[in-house]
């Protein structure tokens, strides 16, 4: 293709940290282009001090999450034909977390509450008894594998305002990994998660506004399994399970 | 030079768009209902002040508020079960057509409330 036929795309790429501006660039237009491939264009042919984070470059790792066009996206599976707005382009790091640089988003709070969450499986059986035989038809394997394929991208994190307002909210993702768990019939935490997913931070935060649901990636629905969590807390809390 | 990176852009995204409404709805019916007990507070004071205050209410332009109260009424309670809907039955697919039909239905009944009356 020669230069002057080529279609170019505008792009704004934020640089810095907490304060920072946006940086204008042209980036040559290619078919089946994703929004990593321009930033990797970036990085390769105009900036090579350019930051961002990606590693799988197919939807799997979850790394590569940014800002595009004011919406929190996957920018390794995400089109930019679906996303470009009169040939324009904006990428941003993540929302609700701390910048490192450019468009890297610091990921430590997301996951510190992912723990707060108690998000981590607490077996029921040692490694020395036999495996526990679960049929995948039953019920409370299909609520557990419905929320289950989460890739940890923090795209809901960033789509929420209710994070945004209550710095100490888990968020989304945490809370749906607590739901996934919360069903699992191996494990042996759910008391504790329960009350975690009762505390201040919990579920009874969220207000059901479901943009986690409308922008997650791979489709999960973080808002149905909230309202799980806060029927269940409701329960074992009638129940005198949790206080 | 912006000092932010600008990140919400889903605001406005229709579902957002339903949450803030309700919320809107809800703290103006809040800001009403001092006025709201006023006007039951005349009572005490006296058939007169208060029939003089319902005379005034006869007006156009209190019967116009009126149905923007109604209308603000029907938003917060359909609002308010689509919110228990979502959150306490099996979770259904649609979302965006279930909250613009709760806001047709709000404006419909704001408008048979404002026929009825003229
Ligand atoms: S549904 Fe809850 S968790 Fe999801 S974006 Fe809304 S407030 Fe946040
Ligand atoms: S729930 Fe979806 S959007 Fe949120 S972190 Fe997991 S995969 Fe990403
Ligand atoms: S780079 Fe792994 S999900 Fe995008």
């Amino acid at each position: 293709m020669s230069g002057a036929a080529e279609t170019m795309i505008d792009v704004r790429v934020w640089r810095g940290a907490g304060e920072g501006e946006y940086q204008a660039f042209t980036v040559p237009r290619r078919d089946s282009q994703t929004v990593l491939d321009v930033v990797t264009w970036i990085q390769r042919h105009a900036d090579p001090t350019l930051a961002y984070r990606f590693a799988c470059r197919v939807g799997v790792c979850g790394s590569c999450a940014m800002t595009v066009n004011g919406r929190p996206r996957w920018t390794c599976r995400t089109h930019v034909s679906k996303v470009i707005e009169d040939g324009r382009l904006e990428i941003g790091p993540l929302a609700n977390l701390p910048v490192i640089r450019d468009l890297a988003a610091d990921m430590a709070p997301f996951f510190d509450k992912w723990q707060k969450a108690e998000g981590t499986f607490v077996p029921s059986r040692t490694r020395h008894e036999p495996l526990e035989r679960i049929s995948p038809e039953s019920a409370e394997r299909q609520a557990a594998d419905a929320a289950i394929e989460c890739i940890n991208c923090g795209v809901c994190y960033a789509a929420c305002d209710t994070v945004r307002w209550s710095p100490d909210y888990f968020g989304p993702a945490a809370l749906n990994r607590s739901w996934s768990l919360v069903n699992d019939v191996r494990d042996a935490g759910n008391l504790e998660r329960l009350a975690a997913a009762a505390s201040n931070g919990g579920c009874h935060n969220c207000h059901s506004h479901q943009s986690c649901e409308q922008l997650c990636p791979k489709g999960l629905n973080p808002t149905a399994s909230i309202a799980g969590l806060k029927r269940r807390t409701m329960q074992a809390y009638i129940r005198g399970e949790i206080t | 030079m912006s000092a932010r990176p600008h990140t919400t852009g889903y605001r406005g995204d229709r579902l957002w768009l339903a949450a803030m409404v309700h919320r809107v709805s809800g703290v103006l019916l809040a800001a009403f209902l001092p006025l709201h007990f006023l006007v039951l507070g005349l009572a005490l004071e006296g058939e007169a002040q208060l029939d003089g205050f319902l005379h005034w209410t006869k007006s156009p332009l209190v019967k116009f508020a009126e149905t923007g109260l109604v209308l603000l009424l029907a938003i917060h309670l359909l609002g308010g079960i689509r919110l228990l809907v979502i959150e306490n039955m099996p979770w259904r697919e649609g979302q965006k057509r279930m909250a613009t039909l709760a806001a047709a239905a709000a404006v419909g009944i704001a408008g048979i409330f404002l026929i009825a009356l003229l």
